[in-house]
């Protein structure tokens, strides 16, 4: 018995200690109601429990002091006067606190040897200390957020934010819920076809030595196409999304804007060719379809946040579509809705941009751009036509090479244009009077995602001081939030990076090398500290803003 | 649906008339299977579920009666049969069928073997929006002697892609060259570097646009894919009233309802293409493919097997190598062969034959229902169905043909037998066709 009781007491100690770090004597009390509950279940004591635990969350803790004596004095506990440490950070609780545990020692004990009940009711016991301690944090916040805590329990610890499944390639086990995942849509799409063949979206299996750094993200080649995997006369899947992915996965659409525009256009599609199966519902059996679709695409290319945005749109606009609509008019009014989306957030938007971005242009500047950004081709293309005098200087990069179009583009136009590689940015500098960027995503802290090689430019130009614009729709704002480049990104094909000159190629078979690793990155993220201002429709807001502008489109939506 | 297969079987052999004038062609026996099953392999492996097939009732009722030509696909085959005599082209083919097809159509010739990743050609269809997109491979050229009448010399086939190897920018036959070779300027201008290459073989393998096929039904005169329409086609993309404003006309007048849902897809296609940043080409100052909207463009295997089987060389070439393409265990199960025998590992024995003691067999196809007596040597042959071959005999680099009876004590070195010959005993032939009387009239 002693002995059992030693143990009991260390036990208490260990969580009294715990509650105690939380500061909470509310936590206290229930800790020896839980550990007593264990011992007698009387109807009584889980009522009184119960009306215990309410008047705890309305917060009257000084009343339930004497409340609280009085059944625990009937129990029997040992709590030691001495287990009360003096660790207690509410300072105001702690004599209460105090108080309680000493009366409760008084008492007799009847405790026998640990039984299951009684571990039990130690884990109930942290469960209820931990949302109590919650609770009482909380408070003085706001109210909402605390039904929620509710949720995870079982955890010692404050609950652990999940990775996205996207950058955990490197986990074997996160690989092969990402199949079953895929494997799972495939089949819940087809459960009302009359398809006999089972096919899966296939996994696009990973290609070449991944720089550790970035072993997390998918490497896929160019030459393993994800169509190699599946049925050529594409039964499963819609064929202009297979066609869609194909151009992703080759690079003839790329783009944050021409990527979504090819994506509402493929829906389009979907859309048209659709016909509700029978006993369903168009609003969610359309939605269900277009699963296995975006999964298509994301293994062909990631999404990007432009897209992730279209897609939560069309979305939206499906669940909401009434049930008594007949279906042709149901799909009536979802192509208009898609056109009316290119057209207010993407080319009322482009226009908007540029007339405030036409504001900030003025005779004689000298423009810097960065790679071929089709938001800021145009606003220049527009400023041209506006009778304004400036000249551009396109920066490029390899492999990608994408400045060469945008300088095509504008010297088509008759804009006088320079062109250098990014390795002769410093070099140029002291000319440039502006720098227009454009941007893939705007992330809710303030950072812009765009190619790599734009913070680049943009700690070059702060270095120079000239001012840097960042163009930007606002539908290309998401709710990620990033400081670094590593923790989510784009890795293209390795094979990119090798180049052929006078018939001879010196990484031809750089995968035997086995210290060598080639990296492709597509994309990265610069701070708030080095953008100036970002124009969108909405006006020319600071990087800052990002959050306020975020939150006022939800709210309209 | 994105693709209908469609089967081109009713072509009548014209170059190998000696194994074609018994057999039709899709019929003729390559490794014991008969032809017609190798394209069917291929379109049911890459996923296809359904295949027309275009031939002749014979054709249709042999396939679907004799037992013996063991078709084993799952796909389910629409079969058009057209008259024999009707002497159509392929494109007059199409034309008949027109009906049938919805959706852009894949065209495949019964007599291709081939192993080719069939995605690799049709990407190229889907990710450029292709008109038209086709196979060809890298010719091997065959060094064995095999039986011919006299040297066949094939005309030359002209082909010339772009620099990445991809686009098609010309394509002619020596035959239609009167003088030389002229290439436009306007070609040269967009695409400075060409490289013309004659040694490809053309796999007759194509995926056409439904556009296409619309424009076929409008000129009559174009009776043959190969030699009149994909020349046509790849002269046409760089012409400045280009076929696609023909084609929309078309379009027009057939889905008059859609045009406005149609009009505005478009519009949104093009805003894409406007707001990508990508170009086929670098270097001049047009936009990606030059603005052209019809586009041709060609797959060519660097490697891997890819037979057309209208020759009789190419038909013993085939025979060859068609075998080791698919896993099969040389030996059919119900071949009764005696111990003493001796039968090489290359070599590909049909059901129910009977292969005596002494005999040795190397390198060689023997089909289904063939007696082999005792010490008969056979070394690099082709022996078909239902042929019995009596002691003694002697056959190399030959092919004997259905029902065909070799007499005792035979020599046959690189002969051609044709369907239920007989050779008389002791007889001793090289180099020769021996054919039926009626065969020699047709001549």
């Amino acid at each position: 018995m002693a002995d059992s009781e030693g143990n009991e007491r260390s036990k208490q100690t260990a969580i009294i200690n715990h509650a105690a770090d939380e500061g909470d004597e509310k936590s206290l009390a229930e800790i020896q109601k839980a550990k007593n509950e264990g011992k007698e279940l009387t109807k009584e004591e889980k009522l009184r429990l119960r009306k215990e635990k309410k008047q705890q969350k309305k917060g009257k803790k000084d009343d339930k002091g004497p409340t609280e004596k009085a059944p625990v004095k009937e129990k029997t506990a040992n709590p030691p006067a001495s287990s009360q440490p003096v660790t207690q950070n509410a300072a105001q609780k702690a004599p209460s606190a105090v108080s309680v545990p000493v009366s409760e020692s008084t008492a007799p004990t009847d405790k026998s040897a640990k039984s299951k009940a009684e571990l039990k009711a130690e884990r109930r016991a942290r469960q209820e200390a931990e949302r109590a301690s919650k609770q009482a944090k909380k408070e003085p916040g706001s109210q909402a957020p605390s039904s929620k805590s509710k949720a995870p329990p079982s955890e010692l610890q404050p609950a652990v934010k999940r990775l996205p499944e996207h950058i955990q390639v490197d986990d074997p086990a996160v690989v092969r819920k990402l199949a079953k995942k895929l494997e799972r849509q495939q089949k819940s799409g087809q459960g009302t076809s009359l398809n006999v063949s089972r096919v899966k979206i296939p996994l696009r299996s990973d290609y070449g030595y991944k720089v550790s750094l970035f072993s997390h993200l998918h490497q896929y080649s160019r030459k393993a196409p994800l169509t190699q995997q599946i049925s050529i006369p594409a039964t499963v899947i819609h064929p202009s999304i297979v066609r869609l992915g194909l151009q992703y996965s080759q690079g003839i659409v790329a783009g944050s804007n021409a990527r979504s525009v090819a994506l509402l256009h493929a829906f389009k599609q979907v859309i048209q060719d659709y016909s509700t199966p029978p006993n369903e519902e168009l609003a969610r059996d359309l939605v269900n379809k277009l699963k296995p679709y975006i999964s298509f695409l994301n293994q062909c290319r990631p999404l990007s946040a432009s897209m992730g945005n279209a897609i939560k749109y069309i979305k939206k606009e499906i669940s909401n579509i009434p049930s008594q609509c007949k279906e042709e008019e149901a799909k009536k009014k979802l192509l208009s809705c898609v056109d009316s989306y290119v057209n207010e957030k993407i080319t009322l938007a482009a226009k908007g941009i540029s007339k405030y971005a036409i504001d900030k242009i003025s005779d004689g500047d000298v423009i810097l751009v960065y790679g071929c950004s089709s938001l800021v081709n145009h606003i220049l293309c527009e400023a041209f036509e506006k009778q304004r005098k400036f000249r551009v200087i396109v920066v490029d990069s390899r492999p990608r090479l994408e400045g060469r179009e945008a300088l095509r583009r504008l010297v088509n136009r008759g804009i006088r244009c320079t062109y250098v590689l990014i390795s002769a940015v410093s070099y140029v500098l002291p000319e440039v009077s502006k720098v227009f960027l454009g941007a893939h995503a705007l992330l809710a802290n303030g950072y812009v995602m765009s190619r790599v090689g734009t913070s680049q430019i943009a700690l070059v130009a702060k270095a120079y001081n000239v001012p840097v614009l960042v163009c930007c729709e606002t539908y290309k704002f998401c709710e990620r939030v990033q400081t670094d480049s590593f923790v989510s990104n784009e890795l293209d094909d390795p094979d990119d990076l090798i180049v052929t000159r006078k018939g001879k190629t010196h990484l031809a078979d750089w995968q035997s090398e086995t210290s060598l690793g080639l990296l492709n990155l597509v994309y990265d993220v610069t701070p708030p500290d080095f953008v100036d201002l970002v124009i969108t429709e909405l006006g020319m807001i600071p990087c800052t803003s990002v959050p306020v502008v975020l939150r006022v489109k939800n709210v309209d939506q | 649906m994105e693709l209908q297969a469609v089967l081109m079987a009713a072509g009548g052999g014209s170059r190998m008339m000696d194994l074609t004038y018994n057999t039709p062609k899709p019929l003729l026996p390559v490794g014991n299977r008969p032809l017609i099953w190798y394209p069917l392999n291929l379109l049911e492996r890459a996923g296809f579920e359904e295949v027309i097939v275009i031939t002749t009732k014979e054709v249709q009722k042999a396939l679907s009666t004799d037992q013996r030509l063991k078709l084993d696909v799952k796909m389910k085959l629409n079969v058009e049969c057209i008259q024999e005599d009707a002497d159509m082209g392929t494109a007059d083919a199409l034309r008949h069928i027109q009906q049938k097809l919805k959706t852009d159509i894949l065209v495949v010739s019964c007599d291709l073997i081939t192993d080719v990743a069939l995605h690799e050609v049709v990407d190229l269809f889907r990710a450029h929006n292709a008109t038209l997109s086709m196979l060809m491979s890298k010719c091997t050229s065959s060094r064995r002697r095999v039986p011919v009448k006299k040297a066949e010399r094939e005309q030359r086939d002209f082909v010339g892609v772009d620099s990445a190897g991809k686009r098609l920018l010309f394509m002619a036959n020596e035959a239609d060259l009167d003088e030389g070779l002229i290439i436009k300027k306007s070609v040269m201008r967009k695409h400075p570097r060409m490289h013309i290459r004659t040694g490809l073989l053309d796999a007759h393998l194509y995926c056409l646009k439904r556009s296409v096929v619309d424009f076929l039904v409008e000129n009559k005169s174009i009776s043959s894919l190969r030699g009149e329409l994909v020349p046509f086609l790849v002269r046409k993309q760089f012409s400045k009233t280009s076929i696609s404003r023909r084609e929309e006309d078309h379009s027009d007048q057939s889905q008059k309802r859609k045009d406005a849902t149609a009009a505005l897809d478009e519009a949104l296609l093009q805003l894409a293409s406007e707001r990508s940043c990508w170009n086929d080409h670098s270097g001049d100052m047009s936009e990606a493919y030059h603005g052209g909207r019809l586009r041709c463009y060609a797959h060519i295997m660097q490697e891997g097997t890819c037979y057309r089987v209208n020759t009789l060389t190419s038909y013993v070439e085939a025979n060859r190598v068609a075998p080791k393409l698919f896993e099969e265990a040389a030996v059919h199960p119900s071949a009764v062969i005696s111990e003493r025998s001796q039968v090489g590992g290359d070599s590909i024995i049909g059901a129910s034959c009977h292969i005596a003691d002494k005999t040795s067999i190397k390198r060689s196809t023997i089909g289904a229902s063939t007696i082999v007596k005792e010490k008969v040597k056979i070394t690099n042959s082709i022996i078909m169905n239902s042929v019995t071959i009596e002691e003694g005999c002697n056959i190399q680099g030959s092919v004997i043909c259905n029902n065909a009876v070799i007499g005792r004590g035979a020599d046959i070195k690189y002969c051609l037998v044709g369907s239920g010959q007989r050779i008389e005993a002791e007889a001793e032939r090289t180099n020769d066709v021996i054919v039926g009387s009626d065969q020699l009239m047709e001549i």
